[in-house]
């Protein structure tokens, strides 16, 4: 890797002892074609180009930093936010699903499909598709429509079809299962658009560098702003594509990355090297090598797994991974909501409840630091008022 | 070579069509005497299915007898040891997925399954490309490595999983999990496929769910694997006996292929 800690995976699409393709052979044979079309797509300037222009004049690209001044009077550090909330559709995974589209497109594919858990994902892909002129289906465990029923709207009114997942935890690692499923079937015209940097070569590093304008801009941003490295970046993990995306303007830097996971979902912190989803990564398991399932307040961070080169900057020592639990992730919210008049997802709040707590203990006071904030809070809304409501 | 390749090999030059049950151990309580039955009812090989609580390779039968038998505490270490305790004539293949053995540790799975008689694996989520650690170690241990060949396959990877399947060629008859299926898919193009580039055995699976599609898979295949339609029987309460017959239905059907087969379909062995 001459390009640095995030470089490209090896030929194999390995990061270290992590990743690889551990698929069907029924798949193998589009995700060798995915990795060939995104390889020429790369080298294709036309292609850098269409994205380019997708994310600024649709997507609402560059998203600015904003310093987030009350909040940092509170916890006394200097904080920054990126401000991917404010892209379209409410979160960083329009990113992520543009280029797949895009390149869907260019794969002559007439058809996405994708899982999702929070229903972000499946509403940035419902998005793309719409925008696009592609078909969309997007899968989602029955306990996450439940949880997350606005969102299973949206991707309707976007002209999606929602399939409920109702094997194992119906939540979204079944998802994941269920979309592999259908890919086997359909796969000559359809594109897996998965949604986070997980999954078998080539999607854990095409989504890392579809996610990676966050942090190019974010560095520039922040230099503009004269801040510079940030002492900290800190982002929310769930399969860890913001976090992917915003450590990448910073690995080869001075500044301390720090991922954060919800409790009941900590790959790193609980799991052991295993093989789920098509890729080796650090998952949780019991004695026998089952799959766990994760238990988080946030649909989006409800995954027993983490990407791949996150398991690697974890091994490597480069990236930090942290928890937050629930409790904490409600009350960060609210101090957000205060503080900033900004409402984060949950998801994005797990950040936030670290930064709360880890404030003039690991992070000195004074300390600049860069916070990815992720998602909007709109979707958690009805169930953050049921949390607050039920323990007033 | 292999001894279930060895087996496999003898079973087609004699002029019998293998025939391939699948069960899901540990999904019933009296699995272990459905093996045994499947084995006396004509049987060649019989796959035994280890559960993984993710199993993407499978559809909704196979999921859900996966759970009940994860429900019921099933582990490798108590099929292996129940399975030693049986006494099959026809050689037992492993069917799971990469993280059970994985976590299990791939030397002591090797270990497990040949003290179980288990002659081979399939792990559909494991391609040749990062099969090379499981790969050695099963050959240690006399344990064959089975390949699925997928309708998607193109010719270079058809060649590359015929060089390293072991045993036999799992011919998957269609593009998608495995589940009851209406006619044979693509088979015989798969078969082909294999044809072309190996003389190893080729057995057709995914979907085959009548004795009627069997017998026809069985006019280009050297042999069937019957999963779901299996399966689904044992899931709602089916007998030993009835097991019994199920397996009996489609011996009888690929005897009937094999005994009428025309002269000129010489075994691949023997053309060279």
């Amino acid at each position: 890797m001459s390009d640095g800690f995030m470089g490209a995976p090896d030929e194999r699409g390995h990061f270290g002892d992590f990743g690889g393709r551990f698929v069907p052979e029924a798949l193998m044979p589009a995700c060798l074609e995915l990795e060939e079309a995104y390889r020429d797509a790369r080298a294709d300037e036309s292609f850098a180009h269409a994205l380019a222009s997708e994310l600024a004049l649709f997507a609402g690209r560059p998203t600015p930093v904003t310093p987030l001044e009350r909040f940092s009077r509170r916890v006394g550090l200097r904080v920054f936010a990126k401000r991917e909330d404010l892209a379209h559709t409410g979160s960083h995974k329009i990113n992520n699903v543009l280029g797949q589209a895009l390149l869907a497109q260019r794969m002559g594919k007439r058809r996405v499909i994708a899982e999702t858990g929070a229903g972000q994902h499946g509403v940035a892909t419902a998005t793309a598709a719409a925008r696009l002129g592609l078909a969309c289906t997007v899968f989602m465990g029955e306990v996450d429509i439940v949880r997350q029923e606005l969102n299973v709207f949206r991707m309707e009114l976007l002209g999606a079809t929602v399939v409920p997942v109702t094997s194992g935890s119906r939540t979204l690692k079944d998802a994941v299962n269920e979309a592999l499923r259908e890919w086997v079937t359909c796969v000559a015209d359809t594109h897996y658009c998965i949604g986070s940097v997980m999954g078998p070569h080539p999607f854990p590093w095409m989504v890392r560098e579809f996610q990676s304008v966050i942090g190019r801009e974010a560095a520039r941003q922040l230099r503009d702003l004269g801040v510079g490295d940030p002492d900290v970046v800190v982002a929310c993990v769930g399969g860890g594509s913001n976090a992917a995306g915003v450590f990448a303007g910073f690995v080869d830097g001075p500044s301390r990355l720090v991922g954060v996971e919800a409790a009941g979902g900590s790959a790193v912190g609980v799991g052991a090297p295993g093989v789920l989803h098509g890729m080796r990564s650090l998952l949780i398991q019991d004695e026998f090598g089952q799959i766990e399932e994760a238990e988080s307040i946030s649909a989006g961070l409800d995954y027993p797994g983490i990407g791949p080169e996150h398991a690697d900057l974890a091994a490597r020592g480069r990236a930090e991974y942290v928890t937050a639990d629930d409790d904490e992730v409600v009350a960060a919210l609210q101090v957000l909501s205060e503080d900033e008049g900004i409402i984060p997802a949950l998801e994005t709040a797990h950040a936030v409840a670290w930064l709360v707590r880890e404030a003039g203990r690991s992070v000195p006071h004074g300390s600049s630091v860069l916070l990815n904030l992720s998602g909007r809070g709109d979707k958690d809304v009805a169930q953050v008022r049921a949390i607050l409501r039920g323990a007033s | 070579m292999t001894s279930l390749e060895d087996a496999l090999r003898r079973t087609r030059a004699s002029g019998r069509t293998a025939l391939v049950p699948y069960l899901m151990a540990g999904a019933t309580p009296d699995w272990a005497r459905h093996v045994e039955a499947a084995a006396h009812a004509g049987a060649d090989a019989i796959e035994i299915g280890l559960p993984f609580s993710d199993p993407v390779m499978d559809g909704v039968v196979i999921q859900e007898a996966a759970q009940r038998s994860l429900a019921a505490g099933t582990t490798l270490d108590s099929v292996c040891a129940e399975l030693a305790t049986l006494d099959v004539d026809v050689p037992l293949v492993a069917m799971t997925y990469y993280n059970v053995v994985h976590h299990y540790g791939l030397d002591r799975a090797a270990q497990a399954f040949e003290r179980a008689a288990l002659r081979g694996a399939i792990i559909p989520d494991l391609p040749p490309e990062e099969a090379s650690p499981w790969a050695r170690t099963c050959a240690d241990h006399d344990v064959a490595t089975v390949y699925l060949v997928a309708p998607s396959s193109p010719p270079p990877r058809v060649a590359l999983l015929a060089r390293a399947t072991q045993g036999f060629a799992y011919a998957a008859a269609r593009m998608a999990v495995t589940g009851r299926a209406a006619d044979l898919g693509d088979a015989r193009r798969v078969v082909e496929a294999l044809r072309d580039v190996s003389d190893v055995p080729v057995y057709v699976g995914i979907g085959i769910t009548t004795p009627v599609q069997a017998r026809d898979a069985a006019r280009f295949a050297d042999g069937v694997i019957v999963g779901s339609a299996l399966v689904s029987l044992l899931l709602d309460g089916a007998s030993t006996t009835r097991v019994e017959e199920f397996v009996g239905d489609f011996r009888h059907a690929l005897d009937d292929v094999d005994d009428r087969r025309d002269d000129d379909r010489v075994p691949p062995e023997q053309v060279k």
